[in-house]
C-alpha cells in the first residue's frame, strides 16, 4: 500500500517545495519507489528544484483531463533510482484540479509506488485542500515566526477535519512538524521563535529542524534536491529528517549555531 | 392508514434565547459593535424576538428588524408580544410568554448592549444538558460550541480558535484563543484554564480582551466569572 504524504504549511514561501524535493529524494535513496507531485498548478516550480524543467512534456492536468496517461507525464529522475516527478501545469489555474481527477491520479500512482509526496500550494483554498485531502501523513512546514506558526495551526485544524481520514472516521492523518530556515542566533536575540516555543504552541511531534542555509538556494539554482548535497548543513538536516520519518532515532543537530568560517576567524 | 407513524410531536423544547428590543433605534449599532468585537458570536443562534416595555412595531418595522437580524447571522424563529399578523409578515411564528411569567428584567444598556441573551425560558430551573468533551487541540479558525451544557477541552486552545458553552468552559491546557461561557446568558458560568494567554474571555456577554487581563496571571492557571456584573479574573 502506498503512503500518501502531503507537505503543507498555509503560509507561502516557507520551504514546502524544498522539503518535498528533499523528502522524495531521501525516500528514493533509501530504496522506496517514490513519486513527488506538484499541486501548485499555475506556479509550478518543483520541476526547477528537481532540475527537470526541460523534460516536462505532459503534466498533472493533462492526466486529469485524459490528454496523457501517467506514464507519459511522469519524469524519471536521472540521479536517484526509483524517484519520479509529476509536474504541475504552468498554464492552467487551480480550478483545473478536480476532486475525482486527483483521486484517480493518486490511485494510479499508488499501484506502483511506496510513497506519494504531494507538494501543496500555499493557502487553504482548493489546491491546498485537494493536496491534503487523501493524505495518510502530513509534513507541516513552519518558519520560526508568529504568522507562519499561526497558519500551520490553521492547517493542522483542517487536517483534523477536512481530510478523507477525518471524514470517514479513520485513524487521523499522522502529523509531523518541520521547522525550516531556523537561525539560532536570531532566536537568541528574540527575533525568532525557538523550536521549543513552536512545539509548545502547535503541540505536535517534531520531525526535524532545517537551518537557514545558503546551500538551499545554491542547490535549487543547480536543480539538485539539497538532500543530495551531503556536505551541506541543510542537506544533512534533511537526511536526518528522512531517517527519523522512517523510524530511526537521530539527535537534533541544528538547534545551535555552528560557527561559520567567518565566525571562527573573528571570534577565535 | 399507515401502520407506522411518520412523525411525532416531541413535547416542548424551550432553550431559546429571547432578544428583548429595548431601544430599536440603537439596536443595530450596538449589535454591530458587539459583532465587531466577537465576530460570529450570534451565528445561527435561534432567537425569540420580543419588544421591550413601551416598544411597538409596525408590520414593516418588525419585518425590517427581522431582516436586519438575519443579515447579521442571527436566526429569529418566533416573535413574542407582537400580533400574529405582524410576526407572520416577517415569516415568524408567535410564542406566548417565552420567559415564563417573569418579564425579563431590564438590563442596563450601557453595560450589556441591546442583545444580552436572557436566560432561556425557565433556564435557572432547567437541569444542564450533558457536557461536551474535546481531546484534540482546538486550532486557529476552529469554533466549538457546547450547546446546553459545559465544555471540557483536554488540550490547548490556539490563538484564533474559539470555544463556547452555554455552561462553564474548562480548558486543561493553554487558552490562547477566545473562550465564552454562559453564551445564552447564564451569569453563573465560569471559564477555567491552565494557562491564561487568551485573546478574549467572556461570560454572559461581559468580555475582556487580552490587554484587559491582569498581567500577573499571564501564563498562569486562572478562573473567570461574573461578580456583580463585572468579569473577574482570579488565580486558580
Ligand atoms: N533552509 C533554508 N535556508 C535558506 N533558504 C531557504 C530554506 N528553505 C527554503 N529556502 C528558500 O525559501 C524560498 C521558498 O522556498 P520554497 O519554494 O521551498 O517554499 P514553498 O513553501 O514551496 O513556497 P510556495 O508557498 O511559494 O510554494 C526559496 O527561495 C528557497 O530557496
Ligand atoms: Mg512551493
Amino acid at each position: 500500500m502506498a503512503r500518501i504524504v502531503v507537505v503543507t504549511s498555509g503560509k507561502g514561501g516557507v520551504g514546502k517545495t524544498t522539503t518535498s524535493a528533499a523528502l522524495a529524494a531521501g525516500l528514493a535513496k533509501a530504496g522506496y519507489k517514490t513519486v513527488v507531485v506538484d499541486f501548485d498548478v499555475g506556479l509550478r516550480n518543483l520541476d526547477l528544484i528537481m532540475g527537470c524543467e526541460r523534460r516536462v512534456v505532459y503534466d498533472f492536468v493533462n492526466v486529469i483531463n485524459g490528454e496523457a496517461n501517467l506514464n507519459q507525464a511522469l519524469i524519471r529522475d536521472k540521479r536517484v533510482e526509483g524517484l519520479e516527478i509529476l509536474p504541475a501545469s504552468q498554464t492552467r489555474d487551480k480550478d483545473a484540479l478536480t476532486f475525482e481527477g486527483v483521486q484517480s491520479v493518486l490511485e494510479g500512482l499508488a499501484e506502483n509506488h511506496d510513497y506519494i509526496i504531494c507538494d501543496s500550494p500555499a493557502g487553504i483554498e482548493r489546491g491546498a485542500h485537494l493536496a491534503m485531502y487523501f493524505a495518510d501523513d502530513a509534513i507541516v512546514v513552519t518558519n520560526p515566526e508568529v504568522s507562519s506558526v499561526r497558519d500551520s495551526d490553521r492547517v493542522l485544524g483542517l487536517l483534523a477535519s477536512k481530510t478523507r481520514r477525518a471524514e470517514q472516521g479513520d485513524a487521523p492523518v499522522a502529523e509531523h512538524l518541520v521547522v525550516t530556515r531556523y537561525a539560532p542566533s536570531r532566536v537568541g536575540k528574540g527575533e525568532m521563535l525557538s523550536v521549543e516555543d513552536i512545539c509548545e504552541i502547535l503541540s505536535i511531534e517534531l520531525l526535524g529542524v532545517v537551518p537557514e542555509s545558503n546551500a538551499v538556494l545554491n542547490a535549487s539554482n543547480a536543480g539538485v534536491p539539497v538532500i543530495l548535497e551531503d556536505g551541506t548543513d541543510a542537506g544533512q538536516a534533511y537526511d536526518d529528517l528522512v531517517a527519523r520519518y522512517l523510524g530511526e532515532a537521530r539527535p537534533q543537530r541544528f538547534l545551535n549555531e555552528k560557527k561559520g568560517l567567518l565566525g571562527r576567524i573573528f571570534k577565535g | 392508514m399507515s401502520a407506522t407513524e411518520a412523525f411525532t410531536l416531541k413535547g416542548r423544547m424551550a432553550t431559546l434565547s429571547v432578544l428583548e428590543i429595548i431601544d430599536p433605534g440603537q439596536l443595530f449599532d450596538q449589535l454591530d459593535q458587539r459583532l465587531g468585537q466577537v465576530p460570529g458570536f450570534f451565528d445561527g443562534m435561534p432567537l425569540v424576538v420580543m419588544p421591550g416595555p413601551g416598544v411597538d412595531f409596525s408590520q414593516e418595522a418588525f419585518a425590517a428588524l427581522i431582516d436586519g437580524l438575519r443579515e447579521r447571522g442571527l436566526l429569529p424563529v418566533a416573535g413574542s408580544g407582537v400580533p400574529a399578523a405582524v410576526a407572520a409578515a416577517a415569516g415568524l411564528g408567535v410564542m406566548r410568554n417565552p420567559a415564563g411569567h417573569e418579564r425579563a428584567e431590564k438590563p442596563s444598556p450601557a453595560n450589556n448592549g441591546a442583545a444580552t441573551g436572557q436566560p432561556p425560558a425557565g433556564g435557572r430551573d432547567n437541569p444542564r444538558g450533558p457536557a461536551r468533551r474535546v481531546d484534540q487541540p482546538v486550532r486557529s479558525g476552529q469554533q466549538i460550541y457546547a450547546r446546553g451544557g459545559d465544555l471540557v477541552v483536554t488540550a490547548p486552545v490556539s490563538a484564533g480558535a474559539e470555544v463556547m458553552a452555554d455552561g462553564h468552559v474548562h480548558i486543561y491546557g493553554a487558552l490562547r484563543g477566545r473562550a465564552l461561557a454562559g453564551v445564552q446568558g447564564d451569569r453563573d458560568a465560569r471559564i477555567f484554564c491552565q494557562s491564561l494567554e487568551a485573546e478574549l474571555v467572556a461570560v454572559a456577554g461581559q468580555y475582556r480582551l487580552s490587554e484587559q487581563l491582569p498581567g500577573r496571571l499571564r501564563g498562569k492557571p486562572a478562573m473567570m466569572g461574573l461578580q456583580q456584573d463585572e468579569l473577574q479574573v482570579e488565580a486558580l
